[in-house]
């Protein structure tokens, strides 16, 4: 796998006063975001805050109201509406991974994570398979490269989809829920692929309620409340010692459901 | 009542499964062919197009949808040379009924795209692939999957329909039925082995119908 060349804390991703609202429901209201290359985000968050929507408009999948999103060199300023040449430009600095998968019933797992480097990124097809073959064979997939995913269980689906979002060779790479839709028994194995990406030093933001998870392997955890961060800090901080009774709370009910 | 007259029958196959191998099929297939262009078009229209596009569109449905098909197959034969455009019979039966195919065939269409989920967009644009690349690559091929069985059923209705085409002077199957039933009044026979041939020609149909469904169900989310 070939992560982003770990370098020295710079802001690979920064957002300036993001906001989105669906007809008269506002999700975002200016969202201020950095995260440094080769850092990992976790946002949380409790369901309908915009954490997602929030996530989405990093790669203009949701195209935001207002502000701008930077991904490297790229910035696209939403004060006006962006044309589908500049999303794909910003598109194309991510990749992204989906709550359902999403993956392409109608292609094999080598083709769903082959389809974007040859058809879009129009690269060798023989060198992109062996890429790809070798992306299945670093998470014990290799044998199910012709399997279509129907096949497979939903740990592997998504596994298939993080391939999938790798082999694009991203700068950033997006993660909305990855476990969400996941069965207990087999989120260990993605969040296990998830933790080995960091260690490689991948620039991540991650969207998720696994908390654990964002305590060990996150530097920076954002706290999103009603279309705002409303805090944000290393995992320590945040999770540990809230300065938002609002965080507390939140918190406190991830970790004592009952 | 008489018997039915066995060697008339059977010498009468031949003619009619002429007809059927010379005219139906072939007239069938090419504007099926037509239709089917015709119908993906106007359904990208109708979902994609601007306000004028749409209404054009949906106009165009309507239409083909609210007229019965023998008035647009005659509006074309023997309507058009009244404004001076003469068109032989073969193409005129190939021009209505594949504006006619176009027209139900679109709505299936439209329908189709419409039920791949929409996190196959996401997932398309996600890899970096524009609009129309998503549409070719990714949600067509799902969509087509969906579209077989209501598109096969407007193929078997074209089939038949185009025995309408025998009005206009078109020899297909019926006509070559009606001509020798003229001549040797063996009506009941004659119809009756008509009915037979399209009947086993849509029986065949079918079959492969069954056959493309099987083979397109890897196109479907499961």
């Amino acid at each position: 796998m070939l992560p982003t060349e770990p370098t020295e804390a710079s802001p690979l991703l920064s957002i300036h006063g993001v906001s989105k609202s669906f007809g008269e429901t506002e999700v975002l209201r200016s969202v201020d975001l950095q995260v440094n290359r080769g850092e990992v985000l976790a946002v949380i968050g409790a369901s309908g805050s915009g954490k997602t929507t929030l996530l989405r408009c990093l790669n203009g999948l949701e195209v935001p109201d207002a502000g701008s999103v930077t991904i490297a060199e790229t910035t696209v300023d939403f004060s006006a509406r962006p044309s589908s040449r500049e999303l794909r430009a910003l598109r194309d600095r991510s990749a992204m991974v989906f709550q359902n998968y999403h993956l392409f019933p109608h292609r094999t797992v080598l083709e769903n994570i082959a389809e974007g480097p040859v058809v879009v990124q129009r690269r060798p097809r023989d060198q992109v398979h062996g890429e790809a073959l070798a992306l299945l064979e670093s998470v014990g997939m290799a044998h199910r490269a012709g399997a279509y995913p129907h096949e497979l269980s939903g740990g592997q689906q998504q596994r298939v989809g993080i391939l999938r979002a790798l082999a694009l060779r991203p700068e950033l790479l997006l993660f909305d829920e990855p476990t969400s839709a996941l069965d207990p028994e087999l989120v260990g194995d993605v969040l296990a692929l998830m933790r080995d990406l960091a260690a490689e030093g991948w620039t991540m933001v991650v969207v998720t309620h696994e908390l654990q998870f964002a305590r060990e392997v996150a530097q920076q955890v954002a706290f999103v409340d009603q279309g705002r961060v409303l805090e944000q800090g290393v995992p320590a901080e945040v999770l540990r010692a809230p300065r938002e009774e609002r965080t507390r709370q939140f918190v406190h009910r991830l970790l004592h459901p009952l | 009542m008489t018997a039915i007259d066995w060697d008339l029958a059977l010498e009468s196959l031949g003619p009619l499964v002429g007809g059927a191998i010379r005219g139906t099929i072939p007239l069938a297939l090419a504007s099926f062919a037509v239709g089917m262009v015709l119908a993906v078009a106007v359904a990208l229209m109708r979902l994609y197009g601007n306000r004028v596009v749409k209404t054009g569109a949906r106009l165009y449905v309507s239409v083909v949808r609210g007229t019965p098909l023998l008035v647009q197959l005659f509006v074309v034969f023997y309507g058009l040379p009244s404004l001076g455009l003469t068109i032989n019979p073969w193409p005129s039966a190939i021009i209505a009924f594949s504006l006619n195919v176009g027209g139900y065939a679109a709505e299936v269409v439209r329908a189709a795209i419409l039920s791949v989920p929409k996190g196959q967009w996401e997932a398309a644009y996600m890899i970096g692939m524009s609009r129309r690349v998503s549409l070719t690559r990714v949600i067509l091929p799902q969509a087509s999957r969906v579209a077989l069985p209501p598109l096969s059923n407007t193929f078997i209705s074209l089939v038949k329909d185009t025995s309408l085409a025998s009005l206009i002077l078109v020899t297909e199957l019926f006509r070559e039925a009606q001509q020798v039933a003229a001549f040797s009044q063996e009506f009941m026979a004659l119809y009756v082995e008509a009915a037979i041939v399209y009947w086993v020609v849509c029986l065949a149909l079918s079959s492969g119908q069954s056959a493309l469904e099987r083979r397109l169900d890897q196109y479907v989310a499961h």
